[in-house]
C-alpha cells in the first residue's frame, strides 16, 4: 500500500469531554474505514488537532471531511494530501536481540533508516523510528526476520507545507462543489 | 437576580419564544416542573408516553417552522424520547429535548433512573449537551435553540442534572452574538457555481426540478416557482416537499419515487438535467443509483455540504440556503420554452390517470384512495394532515394534493409508525386556526392512541381519520408481491375504534360506504373536541405504483389500466 492511494484529513476540535467520542461515533455510523486517528492537544490549550489517514479505495476523506465539519465541536478541517504536506508516524519496535547475530543486524538496519536504538540488553531491544508512514513500513519489513516481540505506533500526524496555516482563530468560508463536483475546505 | 438552574431553563425558553411544551414530569426534572409554576406563559402540554412528545414537538415545529420543544425525566422518560428524536433528525426537524439526569454525584454509579442519555442520542442529534455547571445553562440553552433552527435544522438535546437545576446563582441573561467557532453554516453560492449552473440550465432540452423539504424550510416556494415558470422546467416533489409547489400548477408533474407518479419517474429517468433543490437523493426516490437518470447532468443544491455526492454524483454541487441560491441565480436565469418535453410528459401523466383506482368500478369495495381523495374534495384541499407511516401515507401524497407549504406533515426519513396523531396534536397547538387531520392506519394508530388523552385533556381539536383495512397494508404489500402471499403477522386485531374513542369521551363514527364520508368530514367539522372517524376500508388494496426496492426507477409495478391484465 503506497501513500498516493491513501488520504489525510487534519481536523482542529475543541478540547471538550467527549470530542473524540463524537468523531469516533460519526466513522462507526457512516461506516468510514479509517487507517489511523491520532489526537492531542496544540499550543492552543483549547484546541486539539487530529489527523486522520484513509485508504481512498474504501472511504474518500471528502466525505469524512465534509461530514467532520458537520459536527459542532470540529472547528476547521482541511484534507491536506490535496497539496504538498507533511506526514510524519512513530513506531517503537521491540526486537529479539540474544545473539550477536541479531544485534549486528539491528545495528546496520538501524544505520539505513531514520531510526536508533533507545534500548538494548541480552535479550530484546526497542528501536525507536520517526518517519512517513512507509519508511516505517519498511523498516518494520525488514525487523521481522530478526523477531519482532512487541510493537507500538502513535499512527500518521500530518501539517500542509509552506505558508498554508491550518489556525483555530481564523474561520474560513466553507466553499464547496466546483464544476466536477469536487470538494475543498480552504484552510487559509 | 438570584435564580435557580430550573428557572434559568424557563427564563430561558421565554427568551426563545417558547410558547407550549410537550413533556412528562418524573424525579429528576421535578425542580423544572416546579419552575413552570412561576412561568404560566409557557403553556405545558402532559403526554401519556415521551415518544407523544418529541412527537408533539415534532409536529409543532413542522407546522410553523419555530423550534418545538419536549421535556422528560431521567432514564426511561429520556430513553422513550429516543424515537422522536431520530424522526426528527432524519427529516431535519427542529426541536429541543430537556431531559432531567440524576445529580452530577451520582453519574456513573447507576444510580435509579441513571441513563446516558447524551450518550444514546449522539448519533440521532445535530447535537447535544449534558450540562455539568449552571453557569453554562443559559449559554448551553441558547445554543441549543440557534443550533436546532439554523442550517439544516435538526433535534438538540440538553441533558441538565437534577442538582444543577436546584443550584441557585445570580443570573444575568447572555445577550450578545453566540460563539461557536466549529458552527458555521453555508448560505450562498460562489460566482463559478452560479456560472456552471446557469450554462447547465441555458443547454437543457429536458431539465426537470427535484424539489425537496429544503425549500420549505428556507421559505424559497416563491423563488422556486419563478424558476420553473421563467424557464418551463416540470417539478417533481419528494413526499416532504409536498406544499413546495402548489400542485395543481401545470408545470407541478407530482411526487417522485417508489410510490410517486409514473410520469415524474419516467421524467427523471428521460431527463437532460436534474436540479435537486433541498432534497438528498433518498434510496425511496432514487431506485438503483447505477440507472438513475443515466443521461442528464446534474445540479444539486443543499445546505448540508455532506450531501453533495453522497448518493449522486453531480456536476454541479452547490452548498447553501436554497432560497439564497435560486435568488442568487433567478436575474440570470433565461426564458425558455420546451414543448416537446412537457407533451411527453403530459402524455405519461395522461396514461397515469388512465390507470387511476379511482376509475375503476369498485363492486361495493370502499377504496383507501377514495377515502383520501373524498377527504381533499371534502375538506377543499386546504385540511394540515398528518399521516403515520404505510399505505394510508402514500396514498394521502397520491391522492391528497397540497397547495400550501407545511400542510402534509409526515414521517419521512425514518418511517416512524406512531407519528400521526402526537404529531398532528403538535401541529395544532402551532397552527390552532387550521384544520388538522390525524391520517392514520390500524397499525400505526395503537402505537400511540394514548395520546387520545392528551388531546382530551388539553382541548386540543384534531380530526383523526382511521384507514383500517385490519392488516399491515404496506408489509402485506410486500409480502403479496416479494414473499409469495405469506402473511406472517400482518392481518391485525384492533378494538372497536368507535366504542374506544367513546372511552376517551370522543365522539366517533364509523363509515363502511363512499356516500358516507362527506357526512364524516360535517361530522368531524360539528365538533369542538378531537373526533375520530374510523373507515373500513377493502382489506387487500395495492399502492400503485410501485418501485421495487433497489429496482430501476422507470421498472414500476403499474395497475393495469381498465379492460387489461394484471402485469406478472
Amino acid at each position: 500500500m503506497t501513500e498516493n492511494h491513501k488520504q489525510t484529513v487534519v481536523a482542529l476540535v475543541e478540547n471538550k469531554p467527549g470530542v473524540l467520542n463524537r468523531v469516533a461515533s460519526l466513522f462507526r455510523r457512516r461506516n468510514f474505514n479509517v487507517d489511523s486517528l491520532t489526537v492531542g492537544r496544540t499550543h492552543k490549550p483549547h484546541i486539539s488537532r487530529m489527523t486522520i489517514v484513509v485508504d481512498a479505495a474504501r472511504t474518500d476523506g471528502r466525505r469524512i471531511a465534509a461530514n467532520l465539519f458537520k459536527l459542532v465541536n470540529v472547528i476547521d478541517v482541511k484534507l491536506v494530501s490535496e497539496e504538498p504536506y507533511v506526514s510524519r508516524d512513530l513506531a517503537l519496535v521491540k526486537v529479539r536481540t540474544d545473539d550477536a547475530e541479531s544485534r549486528n543486524a539491528v545495528t546496520l538496519i538501524c544505520e539505513r533508516y531514520p531510526a536508533r536504538i533507545v534500548d538494548i540488553g541480552t535479550k530484546v531491544a526497542i528501536i525507536e523510528i520517526t518517519a512517513q508512514e512507509d519508511i516505517v513500513e519498511a523498516l518494520i519489513h525488514e525487523l521481522e526476520p530478526i523477531g519482532i516481540v512487541e510493537l507500538v505506533r502513535t499512527g500518521v500526524v500530518a501539517m500542509g507545507r509552506g505558508v498554508r496555516i491550518l489556525d483555530a482563530d481564523y474561520e474560513p468560508p466553507v466553499m464547496m462543489g466546483q464544476e466536477n463536483g469536487s470538494y475543498q475546505v480552504y484552510g487559509v | 437576580m438570584l435564580l435557580t438552574g430550573a428557572e434559568i431553563v424557563m427564563e430561558c425558553l421565554l427568551r426563545e419564544g417558547v410558547e407550549v411544551m410537550f413533556g412528562y414530569p418524573g424525579g429528576a426534572i421535578l425542580p423544572t416542573y416546579d419552575a413552570m409554576t412561576k412561568y404560566p406563559q409557557i403553556r405545558h402540554v402532559l403526554v401519556r408516553h415521551e415518544q407523544g412528545a418529541a412527537h408533539m414537538a415534532d409536529g409543532y415545529a413542522r407546522a410553523t417552522g419555530r423550534v418545538g420543544v419536549a421535556i422528560a425525566t431521567s432514564g426511561p422518560g429520556a430513553t422513550n424520547l429516543v424515537t422522536g428524536i431520530g424522526t426528527a433528525m432524519m427529516d431535519s426537524s427542529p426541536i429541543v429535548c430537556i431531559t432531567g439526569q440524576v445529580p452530577r454525584g451520582a453519574i456513573g454509579s447507576d444510580a435509579f433512573q441513571e441513563i446516558d442519555i447524551t450518550g444514546i442520542t449522539l448519533p440521532i442529534t445535530k447535537h447535544n449537551y449534558l450540562v455539568n455547571d449552571v453557569r453554562e445553562l443559559a449559554y448551553t440553552i441558547r445554543e441549543a435553540f440557534h443550533i436546532a433552527r439554523t442550517g439544516r435544522p435538526g433535534p438538540v438535546l440538553v441533558d441538565i442534572p437534577k442538582d444543577v437545576q436546584n443550584e441557585k446563582i445570580e443570573f444575568e441573561y447572555p445577550e450578545g452574538p453566540i460563539r461557536l467557532p466549529g458552527y458555521r453554516p453555508p448560505s450562498a453560492a460562489d460566482a463559478d457555481q452560479l456560472a456552471a449552473a446557469l450554462e447547465l440550465i441555458r443547454k437543457a432540452k429536458k431539465p426537470v426540478i427535484l424539489a425537496g423539504h429544503g425549500i420549505l424550510m428556507s421559505g424559497a416556494s416563491n423563488e422556486l416557482r419563478e424558476l420553473s415558470e421563467r424557464a418551463q422546467i416540470p417539478v417533481t416533489l419528494t413526499l416532504l416537499g409536498k406544499g413546495a409547489m402548489p400542485e395543481n400548477h401545470p408545470l407541478c408533474v407530482g411526487m417522485m419515487g417508489m410510490h410517486g407518479a409514473a410520469a415524474c419517474n419516467y421524467a427523471i429517468q428521460e431527463a437532460d438535467l436534474l436540479i435537486a433543490l433541498g432534497m438528498r437523493f433518498d434510496d425511496r426516490v432514487t431506485g438503483n443509483l447505477k440507472t438513475y437518470s443515466p443521461n442528464s447532468r446534474k445540479i444539486h443544491v443543499d445546505i448540508d455540504p455532506s450531501e453533495i455526492n453522497k448518493n449522486v454524483k453531480v456536476d454541479v454541487g452547490i452548498a447553501g440556503d436554497v432560497r439564497t441560491v435560486l435568488a442568487q441565480m433567478l436575474p440570470h436565469v433565461p426564458s425558455k420554452q420546451h414543448p416537446e418535453w412537457i407533451t411527453q410528459i403530459r402524455d405519461w401523466q395522461e396514461d397515469g390517470d388512465e390507470r387511476d383506482i379511482l376509475h375503476y368500478e369498485s363492486e361495493g369495495k370502499l377504496f383507501g384512495a377514495q377515502v383520501i381523495n373524498d377527504l381533499w374534495k371534502y375538506t377543499g384541499g386546504d385540511a394540515v394532515t398528518v399521516t403515520d407511516v404505510g399505505q394510508h401515507q402514500m396514498l394521502e401524497a397520491q391522492y391528497y394534493p397540497h397547495q400550501r407549504p407545511a400542510t402534509l406533515l409526515t414521517s419521512g426519513g425514518l418511517g416512524t409508525m406512531g407519528f400521526g396523531l402526537p404529531a398532528a396534536i403538535g401541529a395544532k397547538f402551532g397552527k390552532p386556526d387550521e384544520e388538522v387531520w390525524a391520517i392514520v392506519g390500524d397499525g400505526g394508530f395503537q402505537m400511540t392512541m394514548c395520546e387520545l388523552a392528551t388531546a382530551m385533556q388539553e382541548g386540543v381539536k384534531v380530526n383523526i381519520a382511521i384507514l383500517n383495512n385490519a392488516f399491515l397494508g404496506m408489509v402485506r404489500q410486500w409480502q403479496e408481491f416479494f414473499y409469495e402471499e405469506r402473511y406472517q403477522a400482518t392481518p391485525m386485531y384492533s378494538p372497536d375504534f368507535v366504542k374506544l374513542a367513546e372511552a376517551f369521551g370522543i365522539p366517533a363514527m364509523r363509515v363502511t360506504s363512499r356516500d358516507q364520508i362527506e357526512e364524516s368530514v360535517n361530522f368531524a367539522r360539528s365538533h369542538e373536541t378531537t373526533v375520530l372517524i374510523e373507515y373500513v376500508i377493502e382489506k387487500e388494496e395495492i399502492v400503485y405504483p410501485m418501485v421495487p426496492a433497489g429496482a430501476d426507477l422507470h421498472n414500476m409495478l403499474r395497475r393495469p389500466k381498465p379492460g387489461e391484465k394484471q402485469q406478472s
